[in-house]
């Protein structure tokens, strides 16, 4: 898979500001750590400006985070393309990760990948044209034991079969978007 | 059935609440150590028990908390590690999502040995709807009292919170966790100086897996020298077993340490054998660990039985044997093919490696590429030596073990399984067919115990 590209320009994006209950969330979360110590929070507080920016960060979003934290934003840029949960470029409305590491590829992983792909016309790497799902394939989620699984948001599916993934799939389509945020 | 102490109460009605938890004995390890121990004492129970760490080192556990540092005035953190990522492993996620106060539980009575007013449970960013779990716990602990100031009267505070990682493999090596807890990169550091010493915001700091903080809870309870009565020598106690691949039974499972390999695999309280057809190979302890074929997960090369204890699946060293690391297990039958399940691997370490080091920088990313060549039928026969010769430079030539971790899986493979390396490239249209192993297991050519 050709690592896609980031989106590192403000340039035809949405602008970005945290909602009320997204910025309480910060402060909820900046108290958990010591005093001085707020920039501990910028994992999680990047998580909940995905969520308030359908799902990826734009570059936008990320200078709203460093303003929260009063850090520079290259601090920000450098953590958020470290980790593989950020998105840097947008996604589909449902973000499907299936895991293809070794114990699940044992179990049929590679099958479902590809059950996926036929069944939507993409590839690993790539958004369905209505713009309604994303494909990604991920390393080892912890789910062995019920492998082969996806996580769609905060939601694991597990021990999936074709039937399950056709089940699943119809299901989004009248869901909004999961977001790992979700409660 | 044996012994079980971290998941006896699994089943229980409202055991992921508070006052199912308390109903059955929970919090008293807390009650225990506050109101009749001092920390120094509660230390010295830990290192009777013979704990050893359960996120895949082994380190001893009272050892570990030993080292602290405890200058004056100066904050002391305990930081609990479930960053649960090394594949095969899903213990630490089963855990908390159904008993999450018994670590609650183990990080109070811990951080009182500790010495720490602070703990902080860092979680892989994927487990968020167990994160979700934890902060409802550490909410209804912190209203009963458990959480707080001067707890059951004791004079003593303790706080606990939780921090979501985003992913990233590296984050389960302690000091790379710590950047990231402090809001960084998950880049590991030089050691020295240790954790114990310049750890979470420079200050002293332990790091500890899940289990191996839950383990705490019934050694405090029953004792050290209870605890040290389960398991064989020095690998004490009960272990938590994920089990997957292809067996009958795939699920977590707590074990007492010292039965044999041949019972955890085949006996229906465990495993339940393996699924359908013959079993080729295993990875005991979680994909950086060497993989080992059937004969060697059953005996040791000197014919004895293999048990699931550190030592026996480590008897042998590399050349035949394996390690416990962090129970993840799984199994392969013969419908797998290992070039494929090493190529597999090594692609994640490619892409969990943080590029600090060179050697694992560009070797995992050159292994993955001749193991892809191979495996796609475009490799040569010489590819072998190469992926040798590469791994060979990556272990221990990196900051952290990830490194060890990478070059491991790839060794072990074709230390034991070389012929079938030189099968994918000698027959380069038959492998080209991924499920090439499926109608016609491979049938090997020799079997060399060691290189």
């Amino acid at each position: 898979m050709a690592t896609l590209k980031a989106v590192t320009t403000t340039e035809g994006t949405p602008p970005f500001s945290f909602s009320a209950e997204g910025l309480a969330e910060c402060k909820r979360l900046i108290a958990r750590y010591p005093e001085g110590r707020s920039k501990s929070a910028l994992l999680p507080i990047l998580h909940v400006a995905q969520s308030e920016n359908d799902g990826w960060l734009s570059v936008n979003a990320m200078d709203a985070v460093a303003q929260v934290l009063g850090i520079q934003h290259i601090e920000v840029y450098e953590v958020a393309s470290f980790y593989s949960m950020y998105n840097l470029r947008p996604v589909g409305r449902h973000h499907l990760e299936v895991c293809r590491t070794s114990p699940c590829m044992i179990r049929g992983s590679d099958d479902i990948i590809a059950y996926i792909e036929k069944k939507l016309n993409i590839h690993v790497g790539e958004t369905t044209k209505d713009g309604m799902f994303t494909l990604k394939g991920v390393e080892c989620l912890g789910s062995c034991g019920t492998a082969p699984m996806l996580q769609c948001g905060a939601k694991y599916h597990e021990n999936l079969t074709p039937e399950k993934v056709d089940a699943l799939l119809e299901q989004l389509r009248n869901e909004p978007r999961n977001n790992y945020t979700d409660r | 059935m044996g012994r079980k102490l971290l998941l006896e109460h699994d089943n229980k009605p409202g055991i992921q609440g508070l006052g199912g938890y308390r109903a059955n004995g929970g919090y008293r390890s807390v009650e225990k150590a506050l109101k009749t121990m001092s920390p120094d004492a509660v230390l010295e129970e830990v290192k009777k028990s013979g704990l050893r760490g359960r996120g895949g080192a082994g380190f001893p556990t009272g050892l570990k908390w030993s080292f602290m540092a405890k200058p004056p005035g100066v904050p002391r953190y305990l930081v609990v590690n479930a960053d649960e990522s090394e594949p095969g492993t899903f213990k630490d996620r089963y855990l908390m999502e159904r008993i999450p106060h018994i670590l609650i539980e183990g990080m109070i009575t811990s951080s009182f040995a500790l010495g720490a007013n602070v703990s902080y449970i860092y979680i892989r960013g994927e487990y968020f709807y167990v994160y979700r779990i934890l902060e409802r716990a550490i909410e209804e602990a912190r209203a009963a009292g458990w959480l707080g100031k001067n707890i059951l009267g004791s004079g003593f505070d303790h706080d606990i919170h939780v921090q979501i990682g985003a992913g990233a493999y590296i984050c389960g090596e302690e000091t790379a966790l710590l950047e990231s807890l402090e809001g960084k990169r998950g880049n590991p550091r030089i050691k020295p100086p240790f954790p114990a010493v310049k750890g979470l915001y420079d200050c002293p700091t332990v790091v500890n897996n899940v289990e191996t903080i839950a383990a705490v809870v019934p050694i405090i309870n029953d004792g050290g020298e209870e605890y040290a009565k389960i398991g064989i020598g020095k690998s004490t106690g009960t272990k938590l077993i994920s089990a997957g691949g292809n067996i009958k039974k795939p699920g977590v499972y707590e074990i007492e340490l010292g039965i044999t390999c041949e019972e955890f695999l085949n006996s229906d309280e465990w495993c339940g054998g393996v699924e359908g057809r013959a079993l080729k190979a295993v990875v005991p302890g979680g994909s950086s660990v060497p993989i080992i074929p059937a004969e060697l997960y059953f005996k040791t090369a000197k014919f004895e039985q293999r048990l699931m204890t550190y030592e026996s699946l480590s008897d042998g060293g590399f050349a035949s044997g394996s390690m416990l690391g962090s129970g993840g297990f799984y199994a392969y039958n013969d419908a797998q093919c290992i070039v494929r399940s090493t190529w597999n691997h090594t692609r994640f370490y490619h892409h969990e490696s943080c590029g600090q080091c060179s050697p694992c920088r560009e070797g995992t990313g050159w292994m993955e590429k001749i193991l892809y060549r191979l495996e796609h039928g475009q490799g040569r026969t010489d590819d072998i030596d190469l992926l040798w010769d590469i791994q060979k430079r990556i272990e221990g030539n990196t900051i952290c073990p990830l490194g060890d971790a990478a070059a491991w899986p790839v060794a072990s493979a074709i230390r034991h399984f070389r012929d079938e390396f030189e099968y994918h490239a000698t027959h380069p249209t038959k492998v080209k067919d991924p499920k090439h192993f499926e109608k016609e297991p491979f049938k090997r050519v020799s079997r060399p115990m060691a290189v």
